[in-house]
């Protein structure tokens, strides 16, 4: 068993390893198809010389094998594990940590990682705690997704969370995201998606609103309440003006996404997480037997 | 909304002052990269920086770069990667003016560079048009409303790129000429020459306007309206 074990962390490492310059070089194809609808409905004129830039550059990097965008950001994944897949977390981890490092030095990719006080670098993309890794453990299930986001700090710095009271309601969700998204202006590279956390506790909401800057764009939420605010937020977002890279115009985001947990009695939290233009992700599903499958769209 | 072609760095005051927020240009000539960590260095820590920015055009970027050994150097016809900083101009070929211990001696060619968020060097807008005489600046996001006086008074102006657009960026930049303060690295002083770099907006000229001013105006106006209805 120890010989199997061994096989599937390097399994595992590969397949990191490819995904992570994967998502940065080859957006998906829902994001393309949403840019170039943005491009092609924007009035402004500085809103539309940003997107047909934006469509440019995406071409650009498909032709010349280069990065979309070149902030590698902070290597987030998203694991999905199955019960019975053949692999503890613990050896997941160290495999996706090594994946990410051999990405960074064989590329190479700029290295992001600072110590959070010195500042001074911690290693190829990779330090303590870093990379981040978000866990869902699958009862009945032999196999392992992995999702990679590679988050840029441009966005990320704009996130945003507010504890919200039960009395302001849902109005109060939806003039929270609204005011953050026009205080962000420009800085998250927009258009992007806007990730929402609603319901949970404060770090639970954030976690969620990464969550939901993951998801196939325009995918909804399952609950018929959550994804009517989504369409909502979506248009009244897009009345805001602020336009592509804050320049002013028709088109400020892509779309919002919402995810959802119940909550306290007294707790209404709403956490934003934006995600920029150059939404980019990758997936790959490994089976129990060590097949892999890699999955652009997921 | 004017189309310019600007060639950097400028000689003549015209070439700033004819330029209108929501104008196109497109940029030629040299180009300094410049961070958070560089602007830390040269205005808290007091250290001058070893080039000249002068009429300059400063992108706000960390370059990712692959660093070419002495081989690829040869190869692309440049500089003497080994040359140590104390050895004669005469001998290496180099101007005198590179024999700076700040200025390193290796050859770099880029991989993705790209732009990074501006507003958090806003601060040192001011300093580097007095210090320096830098005339332009360029990065993605914008700058706030506390840069339009300064920008105003001392004749320079902020570009808006399209962040995130690397790749297209990439190919924009014809060489890496000069790095200094390597230790910094990524966030060194780099010297870029560039070939039709852009399209960039005009987004704070040098007359008191900028669109990020008056998108936040309307939008939060906007905001009012959009409130009353939820």
């Amino acid at each position: 068993m120890s010989v199997v074990a061994v096989d599937m962390r390097q399994t595992v490492e590969d397949a990191a390893a490819h995904l992570y310059v994967w998502a940065l070089k080859d957006i998906p194809q829902d994001l393309r198809d949403a840019l170039f609808a943005a491009a092609d409905r924007e009035t402004s004129i500085p809103g539309k010389r940003v997107l047909d830039t934006i469509v440019k550059n995406v071409q650009v990097a498909d032709d010349n094998g280069n990065l979309v965008c070149q902030d590698t950001g902070i290597a987030v994944y998203t694991c999905r594990v199955g019960e019975h897949f053949p692999l503890h977390p613990t050896k997941i981890y160290e495999a996706l940590k090594a994946g990410t490092e051999r990405a960074t030095l064989e590329h190479p990719l700029r290295s992001n990682a600072v110590h959070t006080i010195t500042r001074e670098n911690t290693g190829p993309n990779t330090g303590y705690r870093l990379p981040i890794v978000h866990w869902e453990f699958i009862a009945d299930w032999d196999g392992l997704d992995v999702k990679c986001v590679p988050k840029g700090s441009g966005s990320e710095n704009m996130s945003f969370l507010k504890m919200c009271v039960p009395a302001d309601g849902v109005k109060g969700i939806k003039e929270f995201v609204l005011s953050s998204i026009v205080d962000a202006g420009g800085k998250p590279c927009p258009p992007g998606i806007v990730g929402v956390g609603i319901g949970g506790s404060a770090d639970y909401a954030m976690y969620l609103a990464k969550e939901a800057i993951a998801r196939p764009i325009g995918t909804r939420n399952a609950d018929p309440h959550v994804a009517k605010l989504e369409e909502e937020l979506y248009g009244l977002l897009n009345e805001t003006g602020i336009g592509p890279m804050g320049l002013g115009g028709d088109v400020t985001v892509l779309n919002c996404h919402i995810e959802h947990a119940d909550t306290h009695m007294t707790l209404n939290p709403v956490a934003v997480n934006y995600q920029c233009w150059a939404a980019r992700r990758a997936s790959v599903h490994i089976g129990a037997d060590g097949s892999v499958d890699f999955d652009r769209e997921a | 909304m004017a189309v310019y072609e600007v060639t950097f760095p400028i000689t003549d005051e015209a070439e700033i002052l004819k330029l209108r927020a929501g104008d196109e240009v497109v940029v030629q000539g040299h180009i300094i990269g410049i961070r958070d960590r560089t602007q830390i260095r040269i205005f808290d820590q007091g250290v001058e920086p070893p080039m000249d920015l002068k009429g300059a055009f400063l992108l706000h970027t960390a370059p990712g770069v692959r660093k070419l050994d002495q081989g690829d150097a040869r190869g692309a016809g440049s500089q003497e990667p080994q040359a140590s900083p104390a050895v004669p101009s005469e001998m290496t070929g180099r101007p005198a003016a590179n024999i700076n211990p700040a200025i390193s001696t290796s050859k770099y060619e880029p991989v993705c560079i790209g732009t990074t968020t501006s507003a958090r060097m806003v601060r040192f807008t001011e300093p580097l048009g007095t210090q320096y005489g830098v005339r332009a600046i360029c990065g993605k996001g914008g700058f706030p409303d506390v840069a339009i006086e300064p920008m105003q008074r001392l004749g320079m102006v902020y570009f808006a790129i399209v962040g995130g657009a690397a790749a297209l960026e990439t190919t924009q930049i014809e060489e890496i000429e000069e790095v200094a303060w390597e230790e910094l690295m990524p966030e060194c002083l780099w010297k870029f020459r560039v070939k039709d770099f852009g399209p960039l907006t005009v987004g704070i000229d040098a007359h008191g306007n900028s669109l990020y001013h008056d998108v936040q105006t309307a939008a939060t106006k906007k905001l009012e309206e959009l409130f009353a209805r939820l």
